[in-house]
């Protein structure tokens, strides 16, 4: 597994990237001219205004969504459908009720072909990973929210993806959870050295995590912004440039 | 509290004899009375059926006492008579099912996937489920003759439509963002098929498994009243023409009994298949 790892890159590159829905007839402009390169390793959150196109941007990147024109690229290639070095995780957990905690965290590399009971061996490291090793035989129901989410979350790593998208993965989450959740996130993205992209409608979520944040406008005349974070991890949500940041981000939103 | 420590201090709880003994009763306690709430009201009525039949609050010869229906189900069973009749309306139901099974569910969830199918084939759909069973009965009978042929072929078509609806509409229902999820793990079609939209629309399968079931059975007795000298709908119409009063009501036991073990094999099999839509239980 480590050669692979080493030979994994995970880089993502947008080229004029622009996408429009239609509704009632009537073209919405959604992504506009977008031009962004994202490193391999590198963990970029996305952060605006609702509906300001960060879903959309994801499920493009996704391959969920087709661009109207420009391209999404992926370690060069362009993104035509769903690929097999990308892993989402939606912002609802998506589990399948009537699989287990293990079969729900197996059934991406099954669906792969991968043979049953290496795909069992591989999930149960990745469930042991997120903290849900005495819950594998659980189903669903029997879960609370946010150890549902880590299911999610396990399922997408068993799988080693290059890049891992997050649509807001702990928006639903309690304060509390949420926090814990934020410091497995980054433990898990160093240890696994996937590039992430990640949703968020939480300043400080994008601060604690991301390397980069991307600002979405709202409106489409405007363009996107990009704010390098400079700080030692893990950071420290109380420390004076951190909230420096934080008050830089609120400005973007025109908040003070 | 996790659930394994949750476990561990039920069995803690229950770590002493005398509170291993305690918790017995107390089970043994709540399963009488989950019991005595279920059937109770249906034993007091079939008591004072008992009660008003000896008195002679009701006319005997129309409600004999359940004694009497009783004796005249175990001459019936014990003489042979009566278990005759059982399978022969179990083969003509049974067969009728079975085909509705093995045409309703592929079909619904064909139709259930590909929506130009649908588009084809729902028109006569509702137009064929609108239309009584019984009233198209006389129509099979001058196509298929009056003996078995028809009598299953009723049967059977109104067994079909509520198993192929609730198999369309449980196919229509499995959640899109699951089907999404598959998709973006790289399942094929096929895949996304077997492992997310069939086990997702188990469930609605026994919602209409249990309905044809008790269509089937509604079907036989009605079938069996026209051009039959066997069976248990038969049973009842004949034991009335001949005012073997008790034996009608025996035969109309024997159905209730059919209805009901037809459909705990249904509950049951529900269970085993779909343990994860009640985990929590
Ligand atoms: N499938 C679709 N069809 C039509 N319009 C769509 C579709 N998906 C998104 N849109 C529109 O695109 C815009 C951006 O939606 P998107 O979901 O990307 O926003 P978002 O930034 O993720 O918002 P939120 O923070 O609320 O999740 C919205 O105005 C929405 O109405
Ligand atoms: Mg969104």
């Amino acid at each position: 597994m480590a050669e692979v790892r080493s030979l994994r890159r995970g880089e993502v590159a947008l080229r004029d990237l622009s996408k429009s829905f239609r509704i009632n007839g009537r073209p919405l402009s959604v992504l506009r001219n977008l031009n962004l390169d994202i490193r391999s390793g590198e963990c970029l959150a996305i952060v605006g205004a609702s509906g300001s196109g960060k879903t959309t941007l994801l499920r493009v990147l996704a391959g969920l969504e087709t661009a109207d024109s420009g391209r999404a690229l992926i370690d060069g290639r362009p993104v035509t459908g769903v690929g097999r070095e990308r892993a989402v995780i939606f912002q609802e957990p998506r589990l399948l009720p009537w699989l287990t905690v293990l079969g729900n965290v197996a059934f991406g590399l099954e669906v792969r072909g991968e043979d049953p009971g290496r795909a069992d061996e591989r999930a149960r490291h990745y469930i042991a990973l997120v903290g849900l090793a005495d819950f594998q035989d659980a189903y669903p129901k029997q879960l609370s929210g946010g150890m549902a989410q880590r299911v999610g979350l396990a399922r997408a790593l068993t799988v080693q993806p290059e890049i891992l998208l997050l649509d807001e993965p702990l928006g639903a989450l309690d304060a509390m959870t949420k926090l814990t959740m934020q410091q497995e996130l980054e433990r898990i993205w160093r240890e696994e050295n996937v590039t992430m992209v990640l949703v968020t409608h939480d300043l400080e979520e994008a601060l604690y995590l991301a390397d980069r944040v991307l600002i979405l406008p709202k409106q489409k005349d405007a363009s996107p912004r990009l704010i390098g974070i400079d700080l030692p991890r893990p950071r420290d949500r109380s420390e004076a440039r951190f909230v420096r940041y934080r008050q830089e981000l609120l400005r973007e939103f025109g908040l003070h | 509290m996790s659930l394994q420590e949750l476990d561990r201090s039920i069995v803690h709880d229950g770590g002493s004899v005398s509170a291993k003994a305690d918790e017995y009763l107390r089970r043994s306690g709540t399963a009488a009375g989950g019991w005595l709430s279920r059937y109770g009201l249906l034993i007091a009525v079939l008591a004072l059926w008992q009660a008003a039949s000896t008195a002679g609050w009701i006319n005997p010869a129309v409600f004999p006492s359940v004694g009497a229906i009783l004796s005249a189900l175990w001459t019936g069973i014990s003489g042979g008579a009566l278990l005759d009749d059982i399978a022969v309306s179990l083969q003509r139901s049974g067969t009728a099912f079975a085909g509705a099974v093995v045409l309703a569910i592929p079909l619904g969830l064909l139709m259930g996937q590909v929506r130009s199918i649908e588009n084809a084939l729902d028109p006569v759909l509702q137009l064929f489920r609108q239309t009584s069973a019984l009233a198209l009965y006389p129509v099979f009978i001058l196509l298929l003759g009056l003996g078995e042929a028809s009598k299953v072929f009723v049967i059977f078509w109104a067994t079909l439509f509520p198993l192929l609806l609730s198999t369309i509409s449980g196919v229509k229902e499995v959640d899109s963002k699951l089907i999404e999820m598959a998709r973006v793990y790289g399942a094929s079609r096929l895949t996304v098929f077997r492992r997310v939209v069939l086990p997702g629309a188990v469930p609605s399968i026994f919602v209409g498994l249990r309905l044809s079931a008790t269509t089937a059975l509604l079907l036989l007795i009605a079938s069996e009243m026209i051009g039959a000298n066997k069976g248990i709908g038969f049973q009842v119409m004949n034991a009335q023409y001949n005012f073997q009063i008790p034996l009608m009501f025996a035969a109309i036991f024997i159905l209730a009994g059919l209805g009901l073990l037809s459909n705990y094999a249904l509950v049951f099999a529900q269970r085993r298949l779909c343990r994860w839509s009640d985990a929590s239980n």
